[in-house]
C-alpha cells in the first residue's frame, strides 16, 4: 500500500519538470546556506565555510541526482530519454528508418496474416463440445481409404461398438423449394437422431431431433440453420411449428441451430432433416453413401477405437462376404477430417511468410550493423562521458524497439487488410466447406504471435551492437575519428548476413518455381476432352412429379431438344456426374465368362445420354456410342473407357462382352457396345480410373447435370439455357451454371495449387527483391568504406577494370556462396513439400538451374552499380576527402 | 572513518521520523545535525543522503513539508509527521526494539545459559 502510494507519487513526478527541479535546488541551497552560516560562526572564512558545507553534503550534483532518482522512476525517465534520442536518430536519417520499417512491416504483414489463417484452421478448436473426443468414422476399400458407410453397416457398428459414447451418421441431401417463378434448389443434410447431441450442439430455438425420429416411420421434421431462419423466416420465433414444402413433401420446422454452428464436412446446409432410411441405397449393405461422426468415451484413444472398428468390420466381412469383402474401418480425429487437406498448404505458406520475415529482419539487422559501425564514435563519446554499458545497450534496444514497433503497427494494419483480401479470394463454395475461416482475424492468439515477433526481432536488432560493446575500446573509438577501414565486425558478420539472405530468397524462389510449374502441369494435364466452349449446370427434378422412369426419360428428351435448339448451342447431353468432378460413384462389376472369386472390381459408374461423348469431343476407340432410343424397353448396354478395357480385357476386344453385378443377376446383365478414349472424371491431380457408362434412360435419376457444346463464347448462352430448362418445367431446380473451364479453375485441386503458387510466388519475389537490395547495400557500403583505398590504388596506377574486378569479385563471392547455400537448403527443405507438387520433383533441375541463374544475374546487376561508382572515383578527390 | 559507523540501510528512515517527532516541524539541515548530535557524533552521515530519504517518506505519506523561515531567517522546507507517520514510527520503533533485544540475547550466550540453568 505504502509502496503503491510512493510509486504513484513518483509516476506523477515524471511529468513535472522545472518546478520540482527548482524546489529541489532551493531546498539544497537553503541547506548549504544554513550550514555555511554555522560554519562561519565556528570561525571559518566564507569561502571555506561553503566548501565544507558542500563536502559534508556529499557534493551538489550527486545529491541532486539521488534526489531526482527518488523523485521519479528513473527507468521510465531514462527510457523516455532513450526514446527521444532514438526518435531523433531515426528522424535524422529518414531514409534508413523508412526502409527498415517498411521491410519489417512487409514481413510482419505476411507472416501475421498467414498465421491468422493457420490459427483459424489448425489451432482454434472446432465449435463443438469437447472437440477432442470427436472422430470421423469411415469404411475403407482398396481404392478408398476414407469411404462412406452403408446404412446397414452403420446400424451394426452402432450396436456392436464399445468405444463410442455415440455414433451417428449424416448424408448429403438436397431439396427443391417452391419459389415464385421457378424452383429453388437448397442444400440439405440427412442426419441420424443423435447427430447434434454427439457434436454437443443444442438448438438455439425449438428442439433437437428426439430418439427414433430418424426411423423411416418418424415424422417429417426439419431443423433450420441460423442463416436460413434469418433469411427465409426473418428470424421470427413463430417459424417453429410452421410447415415447409421440401421437394413437394411437407416438413415441420422444429428447431433452429445456433448462429456459430457449422459443420465443415457438409459445407453450408439450410435444412437438416432426420435420416429416414428410404430407397434402394439405404437398405443395401453394398451401397455406401453416408459419413460417420462419433464421440469417443472418456479415456478411449482414437487408435483403440480404430482397432475395435476394424475388428467389427472383419466380423461383418465374415458375416456378409458378398457385400463386405475388403470393407475395413477407419477412424480419424474429426479435426483431421476437416482440416487435414489444407494443413500442408497452410504450413508451406506460413513457412514462406516466415522466411520472408526472416529475410526482412536480416536486412534490417545488417542496416543497423552499418549504423552501429558509423556510430562507433558516438558510442565511445557517450561511454567516456560516463554512460554505463547497460545504458548504452539500452539505447540500442530502444532504437531496435522503436523500429520494430513502428514496423509491427504498420504490419498489423496491412495484415488486417491482407487477411480480408485473401478471404475474398477464396471461392464461395470452398469457403462453405471451410467455415472455420470465418474466424480469421486479429484475435488474441494472433496478437500474441505478433508480440513474439516483436520481442525476437528487437533482440535480434539489439544483439549485433551489443556484441560490439565489450570490445569497443573507447579510446580506439575516439581515436579512429570515424574513418578508416570497414569495421571488423561488419566484415565478419554483415557480409555473411547477405549470404543468408540470398540463400533464403533462393529457397523461396525455388519453392515458387516448383509450385508454379506444378500448377502449369496441372492446368495442362491431358483431359481427354475439349474443355473450352462447354456450358454446364446441375438440374434437379422434384421426385414426386417424376417418380416413374418414363416420366424422367420424357423429361430428358424434352430438355435436350429445347437446349439443343437454342442459337449458339451445337449439341447437348446429360450425365449423372460431370467430368473432372471426382473419382467416386463407383460400382462393383463382374464379367461373364471370367473367373470370379468374390473380389470387388470397383469402377467409376456414370449415366449419360447418347450425345455425351460427342459433346465432350471424346473419341470412341471401338464400337459405337449410345443411341437416343436405348431406354428400359431395350436390352441394357454399356460403354467402358480404355483403362477399364486394358485392366479387365487385356488383349481382347471387349465389345460384345457381357457384365453384371457381383451375382450376375439376369436383370443386371449388360452388353458392352463400345470403348471410349479415357477422359478425366476425377480431379486433375489424380490418375484416370476405370469407368463404365450406362444410358441415362436405362438407369434414371431425378438429379443430373446438363452439358452443352457451344459454337462460340459461353457466357451469353448460359442464361438462355437456364431459361430453356425452366421453360420445360418451372419446378426444375438449376444450380452451378458455369463453364467447364471455370469449373476446372475453381475446382479445389486447381484452387489449392494456384493459391499456393501465387502466394509463395509473391513471397519469393519480395524476398528476392529484399535479398538483392541487401546485396546492393553491402557492396555499396563496402565501396563507400574503401573509397580511400580505391583512390590510393588508382593513384598507384590501377586500371578502372581492376577496380571493377575488385568490387565484383567480392560481390561474386557473396552471390556464389548465397546461391550455393540456397541450392543445398532448397533441396533439403523443399523435399518436405513433395505432397503439394504435381508431376514435379522437389529437385527439379531446370527450376533449380533457372532460379540460380536468375538470382545470380539480379545480384550481379545490383552490385554493378556500386562497382561502377567505385571505378569512376576520382583518385585526387578520394584522397583529399579525408 | 575511524570508529564512526555508517548509517545502514533502513535505519535512517526511523531516525528521521523519531527526530521529526521530537523536534516538531524541522528542516532537513536541522534533522541532519540532530541525528549527528544524538548519535554522540558516532554516526557519519552524508547529509546529501538525507534528502532522498525525506522524499521517500513524503511520497509514502509519513511526513509532509512546507516552506517557512529558519531561526536565522533563511528560507527552508519544514517537515512534520502525519498521523500515518506517527503510527509508522510507533510500529517501527517497537519492531526495532524487539529485533535488537533478540540479537542482544545471541550476543550474550553466557547470560543465556545461566538463565536456563535451574540451579
Amino acid at each position: 500500500m505504502r509502496q503503491l502510494r510512493a510509486f504513484w507519487s513518483r509516476l506523477r513526478g515524471l511529468g513535472r519538470d522545472s518546478q520540482r527541479e527548482q524546489e529541489m535546488a532551493d531546498e539544497i541551497e537553503s541547506h548549504i546556506q544554513m550550514q555555511t552560516d554555522d560554519n562561519q560562526r565556528a570561525g571559518m572564512t566564507a569561502e571555506e565555510a561553503r566548501r565544507q558545507a558542500i563536502l559534508k553534503l556529499g557534493g551538489l550534483e550527486p545529491t541532486r541526482q539521488a534526489y531526482r532518482e527518488r523523485d521519479t522512476l528513473p527507468w521510465i525517465e531514462h527510457g523516455m530519454q532513450d526514446l527521444r534520442f532514438a526518435l531523433r536518430q531515426l528522424a535524422k536519417n529518414p531514409g534508413f528508418a523508412l526502409t527498415a520499417i517498411l521491410m519489417l512491416a512487409l514481413g510482419i504483414a505476411a507472416s501475421v496474416s498467414l498465421f491468422a489463417f493457420v490459427d483459424a484452421a489448425l489451432l482454434k478448436p472446432l465449435p463443438y463440445q469437447e472437440p477432442n473426443q470427436l472422430v470421423a468414422v469411415y469404411e475403407t476399400a482398396v481404392m478408398f481409404p476414407r469411404s462412406n458407410l452403408s446404412y446397414p453397416d452403420y446400424l451394426d457398428w452402432k450396436r456392436m461398438n464399445t468405444t463410442f459414447q455415440s455414433l451417428d451418421v449424416w448424408g448429403y441431401g438436397g431439396y427443391l423449394l417452391r419459389a415464385s417463378r421457378s424452383a429453388e434448389p437448397v442444400s440439405g443434410a440427412r442426419v441420424t437422431d443423435g447427430f447434434f447431441r454427439t457434436l454437443g450442439v443444442k438448438p438455439l430455438l425449438g428442439r433437437d431431433f428426439y430418439s427414433g425420429e430418424d426411423l423411416p416411420s418418424g415424422p417429417r421434421t426439419t431443423i433450420l440453420s441460423y442463416n436460413t431462419w434469418q433469411r427465409r423466416y426473418g428470424g421470427r420465433r413463430d417459424a417453429i411449428g410452421q410447415a415447409v414444402s421440401l421437394s413437394g413433401i411437407p416438413y415441420t420446422i422444429v428447431g433452429v441451430l445456433p448462429r456459430n454452428f457449422n459443420f465443415a464436412p457438409r459445407g453450408a446446409v439450410e435444412f437438416w432433416t432426420p435420416f429416414h432410411a428410404y430407397g434402394q441405397c439405404d437398405v443395401r449393405r453394398s451401397c455406401h453413401g453416408i459419413y460417420g461422426v462419433a464421440r469417443l468415451k472418456t479415456d478411449v484413444s482414437i487408435s483403440t477405437a480404430h482397432a475395435e472398428m476394424k475388428n467389427i468390420a472383419a466380423q461383418l466381412e465374415r458375416q456378409y462376404p458378398d457385400s463386405n469383402r475388403g470393407q475395413g474401418a477407419n477412424v480419424i480425429a474429426l479435426s483431421e477430417a476437416i482440416v487435414g487437406q489444407v494443413r500442408p498448404i497452410l504450413v508451406v505458406l506460413l513457412s514462406g511468410a516466415g522466411l520472408l520475415l526472416l529475410i526482412a529482419c536480416v536486412n534490417v539487422s545488417s542496416l543497423l550493423l552499418v549504423r552501429t559501425e558509423s556510430r562507433k564514435r558516438e558510442t565511445a563519446v557517450r561511454g567516456a562521458l560516463g554512460a554505463s554499458p547497460l545504458r548504452l545497450v539500452r539505447q540500442f534496444v530502444t532504437e531496435g524497439l522503436v523500429l520494430v514497433l513502428a514496423g509491427t503497427a504498420l504490419g498489423l494494419a496491412a495484415a488486417y487488410g491482407t487477411m480480408h483480401a485473401l478471404l475474398r479470394l477464396v471461392p464461395q463454395d470452398m469457403l462453405a466447406a471451410m467455415p472455420f475461416l470465418e474466424g480469421v482475424g486479429l484475435n488474441s492468439r494472433v496478437l500474441l504471435f505478433a508480440a513474439v515477433i516483436v520481442v525476437v526481432a528487437t533482440l535480434l536488432f539489439a544483439l549485433p551492437p551489443m556484441a560490439r560493446l565489450p570490445r569497443a575500446q573507447l579510446q580506439e573509438g575516439l581515436n579512429e575519428g570515424g574513418r578508416g577501414a570497414a569495421g571488423t565486425l561488419w566484415r565478419r558478420l554483415g557480409a555473411n548476413l547477405v549470404i543468408a539472405e540470398l540463400a533464403i530468397a533462393m529457397v523461396l524462389l525455388v519453392g515458387a518455381g516448383l509450385l508454379g510449374k506444378s500448377l502449369y502441369r496441372l492446368l495442362h494435364v491431358e483431359l481427354g476432352f475439349h474443355p473450352d466452349h462447354l456450358a454446364t449446370m446441375s438440374v434437379g427434378a422434384p421426385e414426386i412429379a417424376y417418380a416413374k422412369d418414363d416420366q424422367k426419360v420424357r423429361l430428358y428428351g424434352e430438355l435436350l431438344a429445347r437446349v439443343s435448339s437454342l442459337p449458339g448451342v451445337q449439341s447437348g447431353a446429360l450425365t449423372s456426374v460431370l467430368p473432372v468432378t471426382m473419382n467416386g460413384n463407383t460400382d462393383w462389376l463382374r464379367f461373364e465368362g471370367k473367373p470370379y472369386h468374390g473380389e470387388h472390381n470397383e469402377v467409376l459408374q456414370r449415366e449419360v445420354t447418347s450425345d455425351y461423348f460427342a459433346t465432350l469431343h471424346a473419341a470412341m476407340s471401338r464400337g459405337r456410342p449410345f443411341t437416343a432410343e436405348e431406354d428400359t424397353s431395350k436390352p441394357l448396354v454399356a460403354i467402358i473407357n480404355r483403362t477399364l478395357a486394358r485392366q479387365y480385357f487385356p488383349g481382347e476386344d471387349p465389345v460384345g462382352k457381357r457384365l453384371g453385378d457381383t451375382q450376375l443377376t439376369p436383370k443386371s446383365m449388360k452388353v458392352i457396345v463400345g470403348v471410349v478414349d479415357d477422359f478425366r472424371e476425377g480431379p486433375l491431380d489424380e490418375d484416370v480410373w476405370p469407368a463404365i457408362y450406362y444410358p441415362l434412360s436405362q438407369s434414371t435419376d431425378s438429379g443430373f447435370s446438363l452439358i452443352a457444346r457451344l459454337k462460340q463464347d459461353e457466357a451469353g448462352v448460359l442464361p438462355a439455357m437456364v431459361a430453356a430448362v425452366h421453360s420445360v418445367d418451372r419446378d426444375l431446380g438449376v444450380t452451378d451454371e458455369t463453364t467447364m473451364t471455370l469449373r476446372m479453375q475453381a475446382s479445389p485441386t486447381a484452387y489449392l495449387h494456384r493459391s499456393a503458387a501465387y502466394l509463395v510466388g509473391c513471397f519469393a519475389a519480395l524476398a528476392a527483391l529484399l535479398g538483392v537490395v541487401g546485396l546492393y547495400g553491402v557492396v555499396a557500403y563496402s565501396v563507400g568504406q574503401r573509397t580511400r583505398e580505391i583512390g590510393v590504388r588508382m593513384a598507384l596506377g590501377a586500371q578502372r577494370s581492376t577496380i571493377y574486378g575488385l568490387v565484383l569479385k567480392e560481390a561474386c563471392r557473396l552471390t556464389v556462396l548465397g546461391v550455393a547455400a540456397g541450392l543445398v537448403c532448397s533441396v533439403a527443405v523443399l523435399s518436405l513439400m513433395g505432397k503439394l507438387l504435381f508431376q514435379v520433383k522437389s529437385w527439379d533441375v531446370p527450376t533449380l538451374a533457372g532460379v540460380s541463374v536468375a538470382l545470380g544475374a539480379a545480384a550481379l546487376l545490383a552490385s554493378y552499380l556500386p562497382a561502377h561508382r567505385a571505378a569512376s572515383v576520382n583518385p585526387v578527390e578520394a584522397l583529399r576527402a579525408e | 572513518m575511524g570508529d564512526r559507523a555508517d548509517v545502514w540501510q533502513g535505519t535512517l528512515a526511523l531516525m528521521v521520523l523519531k527526530t521529526i517527532e521530537g523536534m516538531g516541524p524541522i528542516h532537513g539541515y536541522g534533522i541532519a545535525r540532530r541525528i549527528e548530535q544524538t548519535s554522540g557524533a558516532l554516526l557519519s552521515l552524508n547529509y546529501g543522503t538525507l534528502y532522498p530519504a525525506l522524499l521517500k517518506l513524503e511520497q509514502e505519506g509519513a511526513i509532509t513539508a512546507e516552506w517557512g523561515a529558519s531561526e536565522n531567517n533563511r528560507k527552508a522546507k519544514f517537515y512534520r509527521l502525519t498521523r500515518a507517520g506517527r503510527r509508522r514510527l510507533a510500529h517501527e520503533a517497537r519492531q526495532w526494539e524487539q529485533a535488537t533485544a533478540i540479537v542482544a540475547r545471541f550476543l550474550k550466550p553466557a547470560l543465556l545459559s545461566r538463565q536456563e540453568d535451574p540451579a
